[in-house]
């Protein structure tokens, strides 16, 4: 007899928990290293452009006159290659994944100035 | 004899997760030939090494498969680490050997999944991509990402596997080897199963041989082809390491050869966590590939062997980089088992050899 080798499984099935979940009313927990989108903590950010260089999309755009630091969503692959080589360690990985846009604009941040420490004599 | 007619196969067909078209030679039920034709999903990306410099080509490299997509990453680093002479440390060997086989093992149970849909065989598939959506999951935590995970850089790996999630990797691929035995049991013993494989789409050793086949499909001819015998990056810290091979070179052969696949990376991993060093997992690299310099490199992928070639101009952007890979291998081989087959049996040919085509078109 060759058939029902799958039996035992499918009827051990009926007794556990279900492997799916009721989404979206159940959503798992993001797991702490998860790639969602890039944040940037305008706070510390010196628009060095390091980010900029390295992205291998070109997603992200500094313009250091206008003291702006954008990013486009929908280009950024979340390879984490400006998060490693951001050398303030302003920008991070955030592990929930970005919100649905209903425009294909880039997020645009305006950088504040940061007043200069100065050099102690 | 009936007069030959021509029946296009693909490049959409429920049986194909990618484009390939056939154009099926039928004379009455019978395959008299096949001519493939690929071409529809070609992105260029080869071409792409001339404005992405070395580090920044290794997300489009895997970007080539979204199921061998570690296996490119890691061929591609490692190439241009022999380019550059670089020495990366032998934690980060283990670490990619580990994501490798987890990918081996993903992508041959979603194989598994799509045959048993092919032969209409539904539960056995649910199961199939029931275990994968576990292997995925290892990978989520692992490297933060479920197909695509940036964790390969020239010079070694980007993250880390502490040893709690070590233990959870473990306690995890336990659990998948148990249910898993159950469905090599069906894909192995199970009647339908075998009345639409057993004999089907036969294929001589000599013929592989000739053809030049590699991966799963050459091995299941006797074929003794895995590039993981040359102990290339991690591979050389294996114990004993043997190609799961079987001799009868039809469909069946190549549905086993994958299942006890599957079990052989489960063992491969349980080693490499248990014999895993302490240490950095980079080093940094600087400069460029000198002008001129060449460099190959043979990955075994999970379709088989996958060779890269790369040469550098004294730029960080490089001369040239080529791959060849499993499927643009097999698909000669493919034409010569179909040429005399059954039409109902067309498509559960073409599922075992398991034809990748983003990876062939790049």
């Amino acid at each position: 007899m060759g058939s029902f080798k799958l039996g035992a499984m499918t009827l051990g099935g009926l007794f556990k928990k279900p492997e799916t979940i009721q989404y979206p009313a159940q959503t798992k927990p993001m797991p702490a290293g998860l790639k969602g989108h890039v944040v940037n903590d305008v706070e510390t950010c010196i628009l060095c452009s390091i980010c900029a260089k390295r992205c291998p999309t070109s997603a992200i755009e500094v313009d250091k006159k206008g003291r702006t630091w954008a990013i486009n969503r929908f280009r950024c692959v979340q390879c984490g290659s400006c998060v490693r080589e951001c050398p303030k360690q302003c920008l991070t990985m955030d592990p929930h994944y970005a919100s649905p846009a209903t425009q294909m604009e880039p997020s645009v941040f305006d950088v504040p100035e940061h007043e200069k420490v100065q050099a102690e004599v | 004899m009936g007069k030959a007619t021509v029946i296009p196969f693909g490049p959409q067909h429920p049986v194909l997760p990618e484009p390939l078209h056939l154009d099926l030679v039928v004379e009455d039920e019978k395959v008299i030939e096949a001519i493939p034709q690929i071409g529809f999903v070609h992105r260029g990306l080869e071409k792409l090494v001339e404005t992405r410099d070395y580090n920044q080509f290794i997300y489009v490299a895997e970007r080539i498969c979204g199921i061998c997509a570690f296996g490119h990453s890691m061929g591609y680093a490692e190439t241009v680490e022999r380019l550059m002479g670089v020495e990366i440390p032998t934690r980060a060997e283990y670490l990619r050997v580990i994501w490798h086989e987890l990918s081996r093992i993903h992508s041959h149970i979603l194989w598994m999944g799509l045959a048993a849909d092919a032969f209409g065989f539904e539960s056995l598939f649910m199961h199939c991509w029931r275990l994968r959506e576990r292997v995925l999951d290892i990978f989520e935590k692992t490297t933060g990402g479920r197909v695509i995970f940036s964790v390969v850089k020239v010079g070694g790996v980007v993250r880390d596997i502490d040893k709690l999630q070590f233990n959870e990797i473990k306690r995890v691929l336990e659990g998948i080897k148990h249910d898993y035995n159950q469905l090599c049991k069906a894909f192995l013993k199970d009647t339908s199963v075998k009345n639409r494989t057993v004999g089907v789409g036969y294929i001589s050793h000599e013929d592989a041989l000739d053809l030049s086949m590699v991966g799963p499909f050459a091995r299941a001819s006797s074929v003794n082809n895995d590039s993981r015998c040359l102990g290339n990056g991690g591979y050389k810290f294996l114990s004993d390491f043997q190609p799961i091979m079987d001799g009868q070179g039809d469909c069946y052969a190549r549905v086993k050869v994958r299942a006890l696949e599957v079990l052989q990376s489960i063992d491969i991993i349980e080693e490499m966590i248990a014999k895993i060093p302490e240490g950095d997992i980079a080093v940094p690299v600087k400069g460029s590939p000198a002008d001129g310099a060449e460099s190959s490199n043979v990955v075994e992928q999970p379709r088989g062997e996958c060779y890269y070639y790369a040469r550098g101009n004294g730029s960080k952007y490089l001369e040239r980089m080529r791959m060849r890979t499993p499927t643009s291998q097999n698909l000669g081989g493919m034409t010569k088992v179909l040429a005399g087959c059954d039409l109902a049996d067309v498509n559960m040919i073409v599922l075992t050899i398991d034809p990748c085509i983003s990876c062939t078109e790049r």
